[in-house]
């Protein structure tokens, strides 16, 4: 029994060394953008006074003397302009008017030979709970702001959820036309890749080796290079285009980059061995001579293909869909170098929040609704394939 | 007879889609023109020149390098041990440990990104070579691990059970029976965490500063604001090496096959 547990204290230690390192720069990384995502600590950080007599207040009544004491203090201790630029813009976004009243009362306390007795007296509104209200929910560190304005979704004044105006609901258009792509390329994929691999199946000796190669070739070559080749093909001056023009088919260049269509193109390309390879698995794990005794009983092509090899080549299918649509939602370079700006997938948009306008909160937000989206369907992507392990 | 004319047109035509955009760019490599069209006027190796001395690309090159070798070593050492480990079947949580370590495949590279970002900034290992090998280590590793698990399962037990028997310790065991019997699946492992590496854009986007600017975060620029024939060069040196990268995976694991 000691050989077993040091074999398995052996184990462990082989294992550790990975694991740490991908808990601490796999999972945590994971972490930290939903955090992003959900902590707001704008406003907490530069109230703290406020924060702790503001607790005591019941909401209703007009503001008490300490809490304006407290806030004066919080006001004038601020000397980080961003910060309170930030806090402002989260202040006015949950009560419209914040921005000028908050002006208004700093510019009126760092006046140092006219101190003003309170903040009632700098402007009438402090008299008014609900300046109040919208500071002290304010002050909570965590906020479903980011995560609702997601997917277009807003808080009233009033606190209930609701649709945000339409010239601010971009993500949901984005998130739609994300699914739809990777839909249609998943479509074009099972379309050309399921009959491509029942034929290889059914060959054998260098033809299959070809079949096999040729789908091997382009998922080993760097998906920048493919993404290259096919923006050098589709330009107006491209070897498409002159083809087509050659064989005399079209007059004008067609339009084939940085539109839908080129995306459409060069994603089925660069993820059709993705469909190709689970299926041919389950493919060549069926008899050969299935199909034959199924027209030795009688039935013709197209019903044995129904009735034989399609619902025993399905779950191939499903196996290939899922993981084409999976890699597809997430697809970042393509579109960004195929597409035009109609057909920026969340992707782009996530790294636009990031890197683009630096804003941490709807960067993390998004990105956690594309990793809800592709961890739900890998799980039943795993479930899929590991039946099939345990069937065989 | 229809079915199957149309049956060998179809596997043509699909053929030809998966593997022609590859073959077209190569010629371009070689154009003496500064557009990337055809026909070639004629034939020059100044892009490839342009490559290597060109001072953008080289740095790039030789930045690709460096990122991809401490990457390689990286994943190749944790992934090789850590798989060594996943065959101990008493572990608990075996499979949930194995997921884990092929996740960093599935996640959408633009999120993880995101996070790195945040994480390495705290860390202040953005804009460095540690901090790019890092995020370029975690999506190589599930390569190491389905490799090096693969060539692990492929050995029969008996084989170390027996030179155990023979007066073997646990060392030698490891070293003279499991890691030699190993060695394909741990190279061909290497092989594709280096060639992931090599490959990596989006995550380069975020962690990396301007002067770890790798050959694929070059190419991806180059083609979004000044496409030029310098991306076809290197686009035909990236084909080349995937085809040697190619040719050592399916060498290596027939070396595997036959060892069976």
């Amino acid at each position: 029994m000691s050989g077993g547990s040091s074999r398995t204290g052996r184990s462990l230690l082989l294992l550790a060394p990975l694991l740490v390192f991908l808990i601490g720069f796999f999972v945590w990384p994971l972490f930290s953008m939903m955090s992003q995502a959900i902590s707001d600590p704008a406003v907490l950080r530069l109230l703290p006074r406020s924060a702790e007599v503001i607790g005591d207040w019941d909401r209703k009544s007009p503001p008490t003397m300490p809490m304006q004491a407290a806030l004066v203090e919080d006001l004038k201790a601020v000397d980080d302009d961003q910060a309170l630029g930030d806090m402002v813009r989260r202040l006015n976004s949950a009560r419209s008017g914040f921005r000028t009243l908050m002006s208004k009362t700093t510019s009126a306390l760092a006046d140092p030979a006219n101190p003003p007795a309170d903040l009632v007296s700098i402007d009438k509104r402090w008299e008014k709970p609900e300046f109040w209200i919208a500071i002290a929910d304010a002050l909570s560190p965590y906020t479903d702001r980011n995560l609702l304005a997601a997917v277009d979704l807003g808080r009233n004044a009033a606190g209930n959820i609701e649709h945000l105006p339409a010239d601010q609901s971009v993500n949901r258009v984005i998130l739609v036309r994300t699914f739809w792509i990777a839909a249609l390329v998943t479509f074009f994929c099972a379309c050309i890749g399921f009959p491509y691999a029942i034929i290889a199946a059914s060959l054998d000796g260098w033809k299959r080796d070809l079949m096999l190669g040729a789908v091997l070739l382009p998922l080993w070559t760097s998906l920048l290079v493919r993404t290259a080749a096919w923006f050098i093909l589709l330009q107006e001056q491209g070897l498409i285009n002159d083809l087509l023009r050659g064989i005399g088919l079209i007059d004008a260049p067609l339009a084939l980059i940085f539109n839908r269509t080129g995306v459409i193109i060069a994603m089925t390309h660069v993820l059709l061995p993705f469909m190709v390879l689970p299926i041919y698995s389950v493919l060549i794990t069926i008899p050969k001579n299935l199909m034959p005794a199924a027209a030795s009983l009688g039935a013709p092509p197209l019903r044995a293909f129904l009735r034989v090899l399609l619902p025993l080549s399905l779950r191939g299918v499903a196996s290939g869909c899922l993981l084409v649509f999976i890699s597809a939602i997430g697809y970042y370079i393509t579109p960004a170098l195929i597409g035009g700006p109609g057909d920026q997938m969340i992707s782009s948009i996530i790294a636009f929040y990031a890197t683009g306008s630096a804003n941490w909160g709807m960067a993390g937000a998004l990105g956690m609704v594309l990793l809800v989206a592709t961890l739900v369907l890998y799980s039943v992507y795993a479930r899929l394939s590991n039946d099939e392990s345990g069937r065989r | 007879m229809p079915l199957k004319i149309a049956k060998a047109t179809f596997a043509t035509l699909t053929v030809l889609f998966l593997v022609a955009p590859l073959i077209a760019i190569l010629p371009l490599a070689f154009t003496s023109s500064v557009i990337l069209t055809y026909p070639i006027p004629s034939w020059s190796l100044r892009w490839f020149e342009e490559l290597f001395f060109a001072d953008a690309w080289r740095r790039a090159i030789v930045n690709s390098l460096i990122i991809g070798a401490g990457t390689t070593l990286l994943a190749t050492i944790l992934g090789t041990a850590a798989s060594l480990g996943l065959r101990n079947r008493l572990i608990f949580f075996r499979g949930s440990i194995r997921t884990l370590f092929l996740l960093p495949m599935v996640v959408p590279a633009v999120v993880l990104g995101v996070g790195m970002q945040v994480l390495l900034a705290g860390f202040g290992l953005t804009n460095s070579y540690l901090g790019v090998i890092i995020a370029h280590t975690v999506v190589a590793v599930p390569f190491v691990i389905v490799s090096v698990t693969g060539a692990l399962s492929g050995i029969d037990e008996r084989v170390e059970l027996a030179a155990q028997s023979l007066g073997a310790s646990p060392t030698t065991v490891f070293r003279r029976v499991t890691l030699p019997l190993a060695m394909p699946g741990v190279l061909s492992g290497a092989v594709l965490a280096f060639a992931t590496s090599l490959d990596e854009v989006v995550l380069t986007l975020f962690v990396a500063g301007p002067n770890q600017r790798t050959l694929a975060r070059q190419m991806f620029s180059s083609i979004r604001e000044n496409i030029s024939p310098a991306i076809a060069a290197a686009a035909f040196l990236f084909i080349v090496a995937t085809v040697i990268i190619g040719l050592v995976v399916v060498i290596s694991r027939s070396m595997l096959a036959k060892r069976r």
